[in-house]
């Protein structure tokens, strides 16, 4: 729909390159505990986990962005959502992980369908914006929740708990959970836009006069897309609140959501393993430039203006150009 | 005779003071090919889209095989078998030439909510698809992405993406448009295949192709039918031949 994201859309053919480009992510992250425990660096699994999480937030955007050719700038609400299902189950005494899950996705999917119903009647920069008012209608919400902590937000007691084991309290149960989660995430995305509705949903995006043109209402798809999209990003809330042990409304501002558009633009839309790609990026740039230096988001922002400037389609595009991902012929 | 598959009753569009569709009128019978001509800007392309759905007209009805449809959308229309090509392409560039078509065999067959398994897998879509491009002698290109063929081979495309929708009604908006002479009359050739099976209106400025594969002609001028029958009585026309024809001649 927006002569962007369409310039941007990736050809079948290199479906076989982007997954093994993912594998290796996967593998590269499998190895960081031992790594991080041999340099006797732990902090970097910390690191490393933040990474993984927002990771699965990117992936979810990606869905409806680089699919669905549908701006969300309201994205980090369900991020909100997710953390906030962690802080208030916990506080009346319910702290098993699948539960969280479940009140966080089941909390997003309603937030969802109203809000993407209403959003989707609008198209381009009206879309951007109502969906910017509902995601900032969201972090008012919790802003004003007092009994959470109003702006402050809140502590958590402990992390949660799987099956009554608390296996998410080391740094590594925690990274490792999120990890399988990133491969599931990835895995489950990948088949869907491969599949059918995929398929609807990325045909939306080129033509939607095409879609109606051989019988297909665009509505119905692009709605359930971003449901998906919100009640997959809220799984990253839920992550993000374990690992911080602290859940506040500064996870769902406009700012957060602006940050993981970057963490498309910067790893390239439409790809998935683009936005996996930018989204360990964006975190690992702001923990290594913010060691060097108060003033890292000038660097970033260096950063960004290079990508815009030299390699439109993000790190996955240069790395296409580079024909590290070439197509199979 | 045969039925009226199309009937058009006293259709009318304005946009502010300019009237682009003026009180038409006109029967479209089933296997037929209704050819529709005229000079730039009489309204051709404005009046398909409102028999495919695309535009809404402000006063009169569209009927289509009994049913009133003139506040049916496109895709409930192509549902109905109506379909319909575009004048400019509005293919699916990323998509292979396959895609495009399975695409549409996919709209009217089963659900499109289904998440998991790959499409590209899926032999009835793939078979169906790849029976439509053959019928425009596009198969050896199955396997291209739509945005790398050449404009004739775009055309093609736009067809058998049209017939997968299994049509009974196709709105064919100059199809012959920008190709060259050969893809042209190869273009023809697979119209006069096609008429046993779909019946067709046809918007077409190349008169040869038109006078060729028409059963019926009508003249749109400004808005308005000025003319309407058997392509020798329409080339007869004394109105027509002023209006339209004697323009080419001269």
């Amino acid at each position: 729909m927006t002569d962007v994201t369409r310039t941007l859309a990736p050809s079948r053919p290199r479906l076989a390159g982007r997954l093994k480009l993912a594998l290796c992510i996967f593998a590269f992250m499998a190895v960081v505990p031992p790594v991080a425990h041999a340099l006797g660096e732990p902090f970097l699994i910390v690191v490393a986990t933040r990474m993984m999480i927002f990771a699965i937030a990117a992936l979810s955007l990606d869905l409806i962005l680089g699919y669905g050719a549908m701006v969300s700038f309201g994205h980090a609400a369900y991020l909100g959502f997710g953390a906030y299902a962690v802080a208030i189950l916990s506080r009346a005494g319910v702290n098993d992980l699948f539960l969280q899950l479940l009140a966080g996705i089941a909390a997003s999917a309603v937030f969802a369908t109203v809000t993407g119903a209403i959003s989707l009647r609008t198209r381009g920069v009206y879309f951007i914006m109502i969906t910017l008012a509902f995601g900032q209608m969201a972090f008012f919400f919790f802003v004003s929740f007092s009994a959470l902590g109003g702006d402050d937000g809140v502590a958590l007691t402990a992390r949660s708990t799987i099956l009554g084991m608390p296996w998410l309290q080391g740094a590594e149960g925690m990274f490792h959970t999120t990890l399988a989660l990133l491969v599931l995430a990835f895995a489950g995305l990948y088949r869907l836009t491969l599949s059918r509705f995929g398929r609807v949903l990325t045909g939306t995006r080129e033509s939607a006069l095409r879609m109606q043109a051989i019988g297909f209402r665009p509505f119905p798809y692009q709605l359930t897309a971003y449901v998906i999209a919100g009640c997959l990003c809220s799984v990253a809330g839920v992550l993000l609140a374990n690992q911080a042990i602290y859940v506040s409304p500064a996870y769902m501002s406009w700012h957060r959501s602006g940050e993981m558009i970057v963490m498309l633009v910067l790893g390239g839309v439409g790809s998935l393993t683009g936005a996996m790609g930018g989204a360990l990026l964006t975190i690992a740039l702001e923990e290594g430039l913010a060691r060097f230096s108060e003033h890292w988001r000038l660097g970033f922002g260096l950063i960004l203006v290079a990508v815009a400037l030299f390699s439109p389609g993000g790190l996955a595009g240069l790395l296409r150009r580079l024909n590290l991902t070439r197509d199979p012929k | 005779m045969t039925d009226t598959l199309l009937s058009v009753q006293t259709l009318s569009k304005s946009y502010g003071a300019l009237k682009v569709t003026q009180d038409v009128s006109l029967d479209v019978h089933e296997g037929q090919l209704h050819a529709i001509i005229g000079p730039n800007g009489a309204g051709k392309t404005t009046l398909i889209s409102q028999l495919s759905g695309q535009l809404r007209p402000d006063s009169g009805r569209v009927v289509y095989a009994g049913q009133d449809i003139t506040r049916l959308d496109m895709a409930g229309r192509v549902r109905l078998g109506l379909a319909r090509s575009f004048q400019l392409t509005t293919l699916l560039p990323s998509f292979t030439v396959l895609e495009n078509v399975a695409l549409a065999v996919q709209a009217r067959e089963g659900s499109s909510f289904r998440f998991f398994r790959p499409a590209a897998a899926e032999r009835a879509l793939n078979d169906q698809a790849m029976a439509c491009l053959a019928d425009v002698s596009l198969a050896d290109r199955a396997r291209r992405l739509a945005g790398s063929l050449s404009h004739g081979e775009k055309r093609q495309l736009e067809l058998a993406v049209a017939l997968a929708t299994r049509p009974r009604l196709m709105l064919l908006d100059e199809p012959l448009a920008g190709t060259g002479h050969e893809e042209a009359a190869h273009l023809v050739e697979m119209f006069g295949r096609l008429k046993n099976r779909v019946t067709m209106v046809l918007i077409e400025h190349d008169m040869d192709a038109v006078f060729a594969l028409a059963d019926r002609v009508s003249v749109l001028v400004y808005g308005r039918i000025v003319a309407s029958g058997l392509p020798s009585d329409v080339r007869a026309d004394a109105k027509v031949r002023e209006a339209y024809l004697g323009e080419e001649a001269a």
